[in-house]
């Protein structure tokens, strides 16, 4: 067995890629700020160094361990290089921690705490730029930002991106859109991940607080919630509780004590989508034809494919994602049971993610200028707006949710999950293909966390492919296959965020530990082996809400109130572009 | 922007693509090669250049900002470099830097004069210490200049821009 010495300590080699993990194996906490374990090394903050006996010093997370290596991690130069180091990074970031929405979770404030930067000797020296909030998810401040280059990475690697990158060099060196437009005008889908990443402040997400403490306060309103199936098994984590610690009850007691009028679940809008959407690949299935269907529940999917394939817009699901579907049945139909106007209800929804505040601003989601979704929140927005209110939430009682969208099968829970859709999907059209119901209800084969998956089921006397991808760049490989004819597949589940929406950038910041979002994915399992009814088609809220309201799933009512439409739309492209395509299309029209 | 002027851009940049294979990792030659025609990269180009060969228009903006070979603004037909290496510095580079903003009449922080005829920049080093103070006009080095030397050169150039134009407007 081989090893390396660190501090003295003998410690076996076991695959590790650098240094850096060796250290960390050894127990001893390298500071690093531009490091993340999930993308490419970039090796640009220089804390991470190290002292290897004949080497000298050499930065940690870049250098593969080699046999005898003798490592210190914290003598005299080290200390002395480390605080230079951080000095410099802490001369460009503008120190206004007080009033920071990352005060507390910042891992520069935390690093320059842990290192004792008490006096920063330098200053800014290339003019400060404007923040950036022109956007519906997120506000960039580049006087934070400290050029560790995780979002530009995460934007390229993760999402096949790139709206953000390095521009300009030296002093003047900063992360910037092309061109520095507006974040708005560029081909960014708001999932976030730049902001879940970001060490800083320098990407937030666009806060809706204010607004939503206004409408509470409001007694004209009824302010009705939804809480997405993700936001239960991770809220707990900001008031201590480990994470996939699922506490659906718990919420619906805070948010009542918030001044809420009405707490439903998004996972029951989500059984709803899983009969919609199971109707739609059925007929499709029978028909051969718009194969495969994709599916549309996460709306930074929608908006790239809507941008990057546009040919490929006929396949997707027209169904309205669960929060629509939710706003659309809650401003159509449950307020004139209430007996009330569509702005005297203000729907509120609690979403683990960035891009579903963008989705609720669609032009489409809204009648007459009010929108079937007011406000979207963060996980982390309703954790601060809890502890704003000075609610000990883990003394909260548990309370049930609010009928007629109070309890969801255990098919709307995993929708938080990756793999979650199709194999809720999967309990549905099961029974339908094979004209009996499923001995099991799970569908194991779509699960677990990789980014890229497909599994084939023979189901009756058809084989149905299945693919089943988290990221974009996934997503764009697999559209890549498609293209090329080289694989086929019936249904393909796409969600931009790692793990699914356990992993969206409203989450509680967990600093790329992918173990988190896997024991939330866990929790959401759990939650559905613990619901009585796991099928969506056994619920019967939702047998309840077609009577009274839609019809039949695929019915035309059903289609106006829960399906949708989608065109082509301008990620970024040239004014010349633009004008050559227009002609383009003149010419082959003419 | 002009439906003309787009199309004949559309096809310069199709032609140096071309020329590259779109293999992104010519960006640099497909960009060299665009500033040689256009004497600039304007931004349209750019983007068409990063949806030519596949990568953002972000990442090329990042490149093309990266460079100092690059410019982003159109540059005039006369690029004057002044060396300000260390050598050129003790020798007067800076009064001779004055002189020639002052000369070609720069404005606000402006690089290229008005007429958009000259563009003034600064270069750590030309190499060519021995000649010090130096400057370049676009590929000619001029050594041991003065102020009232470089206004004599440029006096030369303006002279034969006028004389050029002349005989450009009385063939048409």
């Amino acid at each position: 067995m081989s090893w390396v010495a660190v501090n003295n300590q003998r410690v076996e080699l076991n695959g590790e890629e650098s240094i850096l993990a060796v250290v960390r194996k050894a127990g001893v906490d390298l500071p690093t700020l531009c490091y993340h374990p999930e993308l490419s090394v970039y090796g640009g903050c220089r804390l991470c160094l190290v002292e290897v006996k004949g080497r000298g010093v050499v930065a940690a997370c870049h250098t593969p361990p080699e046999e005898g290596m003798r490592i210190h991690t914290n003598t005299d130069q080290l200390r002395f290089l480390r605080k230079m180091a951080l000095e410099l990074i802490l001369a460009g970031h503008e120190r206004e921690c007080t009033s920071c929405s990352r005060s507390g979770t910042c891992r520069l404030q935390e690093l320059a705490e842990r290192f004792r930067v008490d006096k920063p000797r330098f200053q800014r020296q290339a003019p400060a730029q404007a923040v950036d909030d022109s956007g519906p998810a997120l506000i960039r401040d580049p006087k934070k930002c400290v050029l560790c280059g995780e979002c530009v990475r995460v934007c390229a690697e993760w999402q096949g991106i790139g709206a953000l990158s390095f521009s300009k060099r030296g002093a003047r060196m900063s992360v910037s859109t092309a061109f520095d437009l507006p974040i708005s005008e560029t081909s960014c889908v708001n999932c976030g991940q730049c902001a879940a990443v970001c060490p800083t402040g320098a990407l937030v997400v666009k806060a809706q607080m204010d607004a939503v403490w206004q409408a509470l306060a409001d007694p004209e309103k009824i302010v009705c919630f939804q809480i997405a199936p993700a936001v239960r098994v991770a809220i707990g984590e900001e008031f201590g509780l480990a994470p996939g610690h699922s506490t659906t009850g718990r919420l619906a007691a805070a948010l009542r004590r918030l001044g809420a009028d009405r707490v439903f679940d998004t996972s029951l809008a989500a059984d709803l989508t899983v009969l919609e959407e199971t109707a739609e690949f059925l007929e499709r299935v029978e028909a051969g034809e718009r194969l495969p269907l994709f599916t549309s529940c996460c709306p930074a999917w929608v908006k790239y494919a809507e941008q990057s394939y546009p040919e490929y817009l006929d396949n997707l699901s027209s169904c309205r994602s669960p929060q629509q579907m939710l706003g659309s049945l809650v401003k159509r139909y449950y307020r004139t049971e209430l007996g009330v106007q569509p702005d005297q209800i203000v729907m509120v929804s609690v979403m683990p993610c960035t891009a579903k505040k963008f989705e609720a601003q669609r032009p489409e989601f809204a009648t007459a200028g009010i929108r079937d979704v007011d406000f979207v929140i963060t996980t982390q927005e309703l954790a601060q707006m809890i502890r704003e209110h000075g609610l000990e939430y883990t003394a909260l009682p548990e309370e049930p949710l609010d009928e007629p969208f109070a309890v969801p099968t255990g098919a709307g829970i995993i929708f938080g999950v990756t793999g979650g859709v199709s194999e809720a999907v999967l309990r549905r059209a099961y029974e339908v293909l094979a004209a009996e119901p499923a001995h099991e209800v799970e569908f194991t084969e779509v699960r677990g966390f990789e980014g890229l998956r497909s599994c084939e089921l023979t189901i009756g006397d058809r084989v149905i492919r299945l693919g089943v991808v988290n990221g974009l760049a996934n997503a764009a490989e697999l559209l890549r296959e498609i293209q090329a004819g080289t694989v086929h597949y019936d249904l393909v589940e796409v969600m931009a965020c790692p793990g699914g929406c356990v992993g969206g950038a409203g989450q509680p910041i967990s600093r790329g530990d992918s173990a988190v979002r896997r024991r939330r994915g866990v929790g959401l399992y759990l939650g559905d082996g613990q619901q009585k009814v796991r099928r969506a088609q056994e619920n019967p809220a939702v047998a309840a809400i077609y009577e009274r309201w839609l019809g039949a799933p695929g019915s035309s009512e059903a289609h106006t109130a829960l399906h949708t439409v989608y065109s082509h739309r301008e990620g970024h492209r040239s004014e010349a572009d633009a004008v050559c395509v227009r002609n383009d299309t003149v010419r082959t029209t003419a | 922007m002009l439906a003309a002027a787009a199309v004949e851009m559309h096809e310069l940049v199709s032609r140096i693509l071309a020329r590259h294979k779109k293999d992104p990792s010519s960006l640099i030659p497909v960009l060299q090669d665009l500033q040689d025609e256009l004497r600039y990269l304007p931004k349209d180009c750019l983007t068409m250049v990063a949806h030519g060969l596949g990568i953002s228009p972000a990442t090329v903006y990042g490149v093309a900002t990266f460079y100092a070979q690059f410019s982003l603004e159109p540059k005039g037909k006369y690029v004057i470099r002044i060396c300000d290496g260390t050598a050129c510095h003790v020798r007067g580079s800076s009064p001779l830097y004055q002189a020639i903003c002052k000369r070609v009449q720069l404005e606000d922080g402006r690089a290229t004069s008005a007429n958009g005829l000259f563009t003034v920049e600064t270069v750590a080093c030309l190499g060519a210490c021995v000649l010090a103070p130096v400057a370049m006009i676009n590929d000619k080095v001029y050594g041991q200049m003065t102020p009232e030397a470089i206004n004599i050169i440029l006096d030369e150039l303006e002279k034969e821009e006028e004389a050029s134009d002349h005989i450009c407007k009385t063939a048409s």
